[in-house]
């Protein structure tokens, strides 16, 4: 990670703890739980067991209810996520369209499972119900962005383009951090 | 009395209390809709759907437990589609449940078994996916069944709820829903208090005592071991009523007679050590009053209160009583003064508690209660584990001819049977302490403030003209209220007792399920069990802990004086904080009004 990506999670955790402290003292502390928990995977991209405890002290918030939370809602990540979520879409309209190949080259060629997250710490693979993208089934969605009408061979090249970008990003903050040195 | 409201039930008019649920008035009115979730100590949660009636104007069925009553209301519980529908949710719930029935351990006291018997479930119509989990075994109190779990959530609402400890949630969400411990962790890293309460409210097995009475029936037939048991005051005001007997019954002498039926080759009393238990303690606080110790002075006879303690307030272990527990304490001298006495190998004495405790398993297993490098207490079994052991042994305690306890370890005053019941071992301590500070003898020595079932009691006496101020609470949560009462005016008591479950040990979390047609912690069999203690104290010549001879002569022949040297070393210990830390929402923490 770079330096200042470094510095803008230590901030963000930094305001996270002032925000706690604002809140711990309001009268129903408990009901701002979601909201922080929001905050936590945000900076860390899932909730660390350091963090659960630590909101659960400051909040005094039993850590077994916190627990329930994170566990109920499916957006919460109890495990670090990869640079980029792959979701493949298995709703209907994608099924029927072949939706099952494209997830057996996505599982093969990233060489996990669904919920998985590559040992690179690249990619995770997310199944999604309906993305709303119907009329260019099969789909999948990287992150925030949708690729439409799959087949094995486009799905690779779109999983080869993210590893180009993150080889390249690589270097370049190599570069830049032996630049920081003196 | 608010103005009476007009509701029909089964086509018959009633007058009734407003502000109550459906089921609250069905109660009173002599109909019992079958129920699984609701507890009257617990919050409603209104999660099972078997209480479920008709409501005229209503589109679907109401879950009573939870609908309030309202005037004109017309309500039916027993119509044929009601039945139906009713008898389909069970069958919905066993259906992921596993069928092993026959070689369950709750096999008899199953209140889900009788639930479907009750509405006459004789044939299956569902097959569908089931949900399968391992077993927590990691902790010696308390394991955790998570296939046998129909999500009731009695369980989770009693940890948080009556006892403060919030160990338990129910994570994940639909058909993968499953009670466990925060982070998933096992029993024995949890906050846990290892109370046993979650067994004592759980329907079925999802919660259950680490057993151990294979283990203790080939100890038992072990020629080379000296078989001793102890049995706790509480056990024998419970036991009767697993053998289907009225609550509220003594049965110490068909203990006593059962145990050497099973084996034992001596049959001691853990009210002995009771009584042991109060010289120190009453020694202790009196030292701590007159030298300007750490007051208040709290009890440490309860293991569940200990761990909880340590992990909730920690910084109030310099308040705590540095006495081990009666179980303890009688565990020590089993293996030092007793063997010694006998001119036996400690090493070859099998220690065995029965305790209506769960707790008692962890705390026989801490290692800072090692005696001389071994364990003062070897197995330790519930009034459950050793029911089922009398009964499977073919011992009728029923119809058996009541035996007295052994000596030297088994002669107790009455001060030493109240300790069963919450306030029984302040009102003990008092009447020690009241004469070992004055040098007269107490004369009126039924303690009643401290006496009933009411979640904090207050109470004073005078001891050469100083005010004394004691405090009980009994369940946890209690405890955590009443501490914070000290929190806020450290001055305000001078000594407390703290027991883990609601009642005291007679509402133990290894006492006898709840039988047919009673719900567990019902506070009417509790005050019958705390009555049969309080009657065994009546019924004694000694009633003071330091009258008891047997206790002298111990002191005489080998702990020379309470406090003393040898003493410290055997019937004293320290505690220390545990992680993980325990917490205590902020609202329950400012909530330190009276429980109920």
């Amino acid at each position: 990670m770079t330096q200042t990506a470094v510095q803008v999670k230590e901030d963000k955790l930094q305001s996270l703890r002032e925000y706690m402290q604002t809140v711990k003292d309001r009268p129903y502390p408990e009901s701002y739980l979601i909201e922080i928990l929001h905050k936590v995977q945000n900076i860390f991209g899932y909730l660390p067991r350091e963090m659960m405890d630590e909101v659960a002290h400051t909040l005094e918030i039993p850590t077994a209810h916190i627990w329930g939370v994170a566990t109920f809602y499916h957006h919460f990540n109890r495990e670090p996520i990869g640079k980029h979520v792959v979701s493949i879409c298995m709703g209907t309209a994608c099924y029927v369209k072949g939706a099952s190949a494209v997830l057996e080259t996505l599982k093969k060629e990233l060489g996990i499972e669904v919920g998985k997250t590559t040992p690179d710490g690249l990619f995770t693979l997310r199944e999604a119900r309906c993305l709303g993208a119907c009329g260019i089934a099969p789909v999948i969605m990287v992150d925030e962005k949708i690729y439409g009408q799959l087949d094995t061979k486009k799905t690779i090249d779109i999983i080869n383009q993210y590893r180009k970008a993150a080889a390249v990003e690589q270097t370049a903050a190599g570069a830049e951090s032996r630049r920081g040195k003196p | 009395m608010s103005k009476l409201i007009t509701i029909t039930i089964n086509n018959k008019s009633y007058q009734v209390e407003p502000n109550q649920t459906i089921m609250q008035a069905a109660d009173k009115l002599g109909f019992h809709i079958p129920r699984l979730c609701y507890h009257p100590k617990l919050s409603i949660e209104g999660a099972c759907r078997v209480c479920i009636v008709e409501v005229e104007g209503m589109r679907n069925y109401v879950a009573s437990c939870a609908f309030p009553v309202s005037d004109g209301m017309k309500i039916r519980t027993n119509t044929q589609a009601l039945r139906k529908a009713r008898r389909d949710i069970i069958e919905l719930i066993l259906d992921n449940h596993p069928q092993d029935c026959h070689v369950c351990e709750r096999d008899g006291n199953c209140e889900l078994q009788r639930l479907a018997a009750s509405v006459g479930i004789r044939a299956r119509h569902f097959e569908g996916e089931r949900k399968r989990y391992e077993k927590d075994l990691s902790s010696d109190a308390v394991i955790r069944d998570p296939e046998k779990c129909i999500l009731c959530g009695r369980c989770v609402r009693m940890c948080s709820e009556i006892q403060q400890v919030h160990n338990l949630t129910q994570a994940h969400r639909g058909f993968h829903t499953v009670v466990m411990p925060a982070y998933n962790l096992p029993m024995t890293e949890s906050v846990c208090s290892t109370c046993g309460q979650c067994i004592n409210v759980c329907p079925t097995a999802a919660f259950l005592e680490k057993n151990y009475t294979q283990e203790l029936f080939e100890k038992l037939n072990d020629p080379n071991l000296v078989k001793v048991v102890q049995f706790a005051p509480s056990v024998r005001a419970a036991i009767g009523e697993a053998f289907g007997l009225e609550p509220g019954l003594n049965m110490e002498g068909q203990m006593i007679a059962s145990l050497r039926k099973l084996g034992f080759d001596y049959v001691f009393d853990t009210q002995f050590a009771a009584d042991l238990t109060i010289m120190e303690e009453a020694s202790e606080f009196l030292e701590r009053f007159q030298s300007g110790g750490v007051l208040p002075m709290i009890t440490s006879c309860s293991s569940a209160w200990m761990k909880y303690m340590e992990q909730f307030y920690a910084d109030m272990i310099p308040n705590v009583s540095t006495c081990k527990s009666p179980m303890s304490m009688q565990g020590a001298v089993t293996k030092t003064y007793f063997a010694k006495k006998k001119k036996i190998d400690p090493h070859k004495i099998l220690s065995v508690a029965v305790m209506c405790c769960t707790a008692k398993k962890y705390e026989a297993a801490r290692p800072e209660l090692m005696v001389d490098g071994m364990r003062g207490v070897d197995i330790v079994v519930t009034t459950r584990e050793a029911a089922w052991m009398i009964k499977s042994a073919g011992i009728d305690l029923v119809h058996i001819q009541p035996e007295e306890p052994d000596h030297p370890l088994g002669l107790s005053s009455g001060a030493g049977a109240i300790f069963g019941t919450t306030g029984g071992v302040m009102e003990a301590a008092i009447r020690t302490a009241y004469e070992l500070y004055t040098g007269e003898t107490l004369v009126d020595i039924e303690v009643e403030a401290v006496r009933g079932l009411k979640g904090i009691k207050e109470g004073s006496l005078t001891m050469d003209g100083k005010e004394i101020r004691v405090a009980v609470a009994h369940g946890l949560a209690n405890a955590s209220r009443l501490l914070e009462r000290v929190q806020q005016d450290p001055t305000r008591y001078h000594f407390i007792e703290i027991m883990g479950c609601p009642g005291g040990c007679i509402g133990g979390g290894g006492q006898p399920y709840a039988q047919i047609n009673s719900i567990p912690l019902d506070d009417e069999i509790l005050r019958k069990r705390a009555q049969a203690l309080y009657d065994l104290d009546k019924s004694k010549t000694i009633r003071r802990s330091h009258d008891n001879p047997d206790v002298q002569k111990l002191y005489k022949e080998f702990l020379q004086s309470p406090l003393s040297p040898i003493a410290h070393q055997y019937l004293h210990t320290h505690y220390k904080a545990k992680t993980p830390v325990g917490i205590i929402p902020k609202k329950e923490r400012i909530l330190s009004g009276d429980a109920k």
